[in-house]
């Protein structure tokens, strides 16, 4: 029977944390979530995480971004009120092109930034009026907690916990 | 751990025996404590002077441009002067954050989020001038390229002035968005400490629910990154384009292909001012001697004698090349004889002292590692770079081609009474900001604490000598 029990266990320091994430793994345990009150480098290599992809989101996003510039651009300079302004060429998108960079250059950059951020806010689940998740409010000043799923083993995994230099080891029900 | 080394011979960035839990002390203190009197007469002054402000925009509005000191030649003098200082300024902020991450360099994590609010706060201050010399304010969303009854008549995506509302609308938004990421962790560490529970849900609110999952941070790390490299050539971008403003134009003085090099350095110059001016007071007032320490202003110090070393080498070759032209015109634009001589000579020669003589005291380590002696150079260089813009602005539009429109420009009490109003109104967000957001990026300073803390620095040097 699959219960809904897991174990808390707290750190006061980044290192020792990090020694614990290792020996937790070195144990064949799967870790299912550590919270840190700031990013602890290495710490996502350790637990396995995929890297994130939104480096490439922020490529594509970019890539439309320019191509709405392109298309707004031309659509209102050329194609549907073309006007004769100080003399530049307004009969084709590609000859006024020079002066449309400036534009297609901050559109790249609004869209590329904006749409990202909505994606890691949407991908994270962050969002106004949305409740914290974090189950110790210490977790966001100086204590950092790995939760760990228990299946029939509390005793083996608190008995490991207690060697990893944990400064609290809680088991809690989990709803 | 090995991973924390830093090379002892590097000063520490932050100073004392500080835990984890100490820095988020010290930086909840300001929010959790009660404002002192010197922050409400601050805030009383700033206060009046946004107030007296409000009162000349809505005469400006009410009556029109010609309440200011604008004539027939002179068609912008103090607005387009005070959108261009407050557009500099607000150039050191994402320039902290964003190339500063690109580099690197920690000591960035001590300002860089008092810099952004200053960014932000200076952007707002700058996009209202040309609202309000619209006159008519309230056809401002006409610069929006939407459609329209006016048979679709669109924008002019050729004109530098629509370069402008895509770039600073562009600048501010990415600005926020990159400052607000950056203030999860720390709203979400304000939040999980409060007792109070109307500041409890504020604060719950602000923080988007932040939780600080190890992807979180996998993430957070990569948006900064990410942004930082967006962040950067939008720096670099907006500036260049408010140049381009004058460079575009036809107008000897103004059309100058060194512009828009020469504009960004002096934004950084006069945005670094501001950032060694505001954290001069801050870091009295709300105690951080620890975090913002003789080595950041230094480091601050250093960008500015580059910056505004490349600021010097334009006006330089701005002059030589007036000269060189023979062109009898061309004695008359902001950096030649005849502006040194002529009637706005005082203007001239405050731009000189201000911006190149003054500075110069940094080469001088005693001065540059010195709190105050760097307050009053950043005073000096925030002055220094108003008179630029005027000089560039008033002193080439009251030559014009014929004698006949020789012209002086001559401010009203409104177009002053404007510029102060935006600085108090500046000011009161700025204050409002000191009490009520973290001002400094706690969870970023928490990860340098090993390699650059003082105590963790002199532990390891401890090691190594025995």
């Amino acid at each position: 029977m699959s219960t809904n029990k897991v174990i808390h266990a707290l750190y006061n320091d980044d290192d020792v944390l990090m020694d614990a994430v290792k020996t937790v793994k070195e144990a064949n345990h799967h870790i299912e979530e550590v919270f840190t009150p700031f990013p602890v480098h290495g710490l996502d290599k350790l637990l396995g995480l995929p890297h994130t992809r939104l480096a490439i989101c922020a490529f594509i996003y970019g890539l439309l971004g320019l191509s709405f510039a392109i298309w707004m651009t031309n659509y209102m300079m050329i194609e549907n009120w073309p006007q004769d302004i100080g003399g530049k060429p307004s009969f084709s998108w590609i000859v006024n092109m020079p002066a449309f960079v400036p534009i297609m250059f901050e559109l790249t950059v609004f869209f590329a930034a904006h749409l990202m951020v909505i994606t890691f806010y949407m991908r994270s689940r962050l969002w106004p009026f949305k409740e914290a998740e974090n189950p110790d409010p210490r977790t966001t000043d100086d204590i950092f907690l790995m939760e760990i799923p228990v299946h029939n083993n509390e005793e083996e995994l608190t008995a490991l916990l207690n060697t990893t230099n944990a400064v609290e080891i809680k088991v809690i029900e989990k709803h | 751990m090995s991973s924390h080394y830093e090379a002892p011979i590097r000063e520490p960035l932050v100073l004392g025996e500080k835990s984890y839990h100490d820095i988020t002390m010290d930086i909840v203190k300001p929010i959790e404590g009660k404002a002192n009197k010197n922050w409400y007469i601050a805030f009383t002054i700033a206060l009046i002077a946004f107030l007296w402000g409000v009162g000349c925009i809505l005469y400006t509005i009410g009556t029109g441009i010609g309440v200011w000191g604008l004539n027939k030649n002179i068609g912008w003098a103090w607005d387009i002067t005070n959108f261009v200082w407050w557009v500099g300024i607000g150039h050191a902020g994402t320039l902290i954050s964003a190339v500063l991450l690109l580099f690197r360099q920690k000591w960035r994590m001590a300002i860089n989020r008092s810099a952004e609010a200053m960014t932000i706060f200076a952007v707002f201050q700058a996009g209202l001038f040309p609202l309000i010399h619209m006159g008519r304010p309230w056809n401002g969303y006409w610069v929006l390229p939407i459609p329209n009854q006016f048979g679709s008549l669109w924008v002019n995506f050729n004109s530098p002035l629509l370069w402008d509302v895509f770039a600073i609308s562009t600048y501010l938004s990415v600005s926020l968005v990159f400052w607000w990421t950056g203030l999860l962790p720390d709203f979400a560490m304000i939040r999980d400490r409060a007792v109070k529970p109307f500041q409890k849900k504020i604060y719950a609110l602000l923080s988007f629910g932040w939780s600080g999952r190890a992807k979180d941070w996998q993430r957070f790390e990569e948006v900064s990154l990410v942004l930082a490299g967006l962040a950067t050539p939008l720096v670099l971008s907006v500036h260049t384009i408010v140049s381009m403003d004058f460079a575009t134009s036809i107008n000897p003085g103004w059309h100058s292909t060194i512009f828009p090099p020469y504009f960004v350095a002096g934004a950084i110059f006069s945005g670094f001012a501001m950032v060694q001016t505001l954290l001069g007071i801050m870091r009295k007032v709300s105690n951080l001697e620890s975090y913002i320490t003789r080595l950041h202003v230094e480091y601050m110090n250093i960008v500015i004698m580059v910056t505004g070393g490349i600021v010097a080498v334009a006006y330089a070759s701005e002059f030589f090349i007036a000269w060189y032209t023979g062109s009898p015109y061309e004695n008359y634009t902001y950096m030649s004889i005849g502006a040194a001589t002529g009637p706005y000579g005082w203007a001239f020669w405050s731009l000189i002292l201000f911006n190149i003589a003054i500075p110069q005291f940094l080469w001088i380590e005693k001065v540059r590692r010195s709190f105050i002696w760097s307050f009053i150079i950043s005073i000096a260089i925030n002055i220094g770079m108003w008179f630029e813009r005027f000089d560039i602005i008033a002193i080439v539009l009251s030559k014009g081609h014929l004698p006949s429109t020789w012209t002086r420009f001559e401010p009203t009490f409104v177009d002053v009474g404007v510029f102060v109003g935006t600085i108090g109104f500046f000011f009161v967000l700025f204050l409002l900001y000191a009490r009520t957001f973290p001002v400094i990026a706690q969870a970023e300073v928490k990860t340098i604490m090993k390699s650059s803390g003082q105590h963790y620095k002199q532990l390891r040097d401890g090691k190594n000598e025995h």
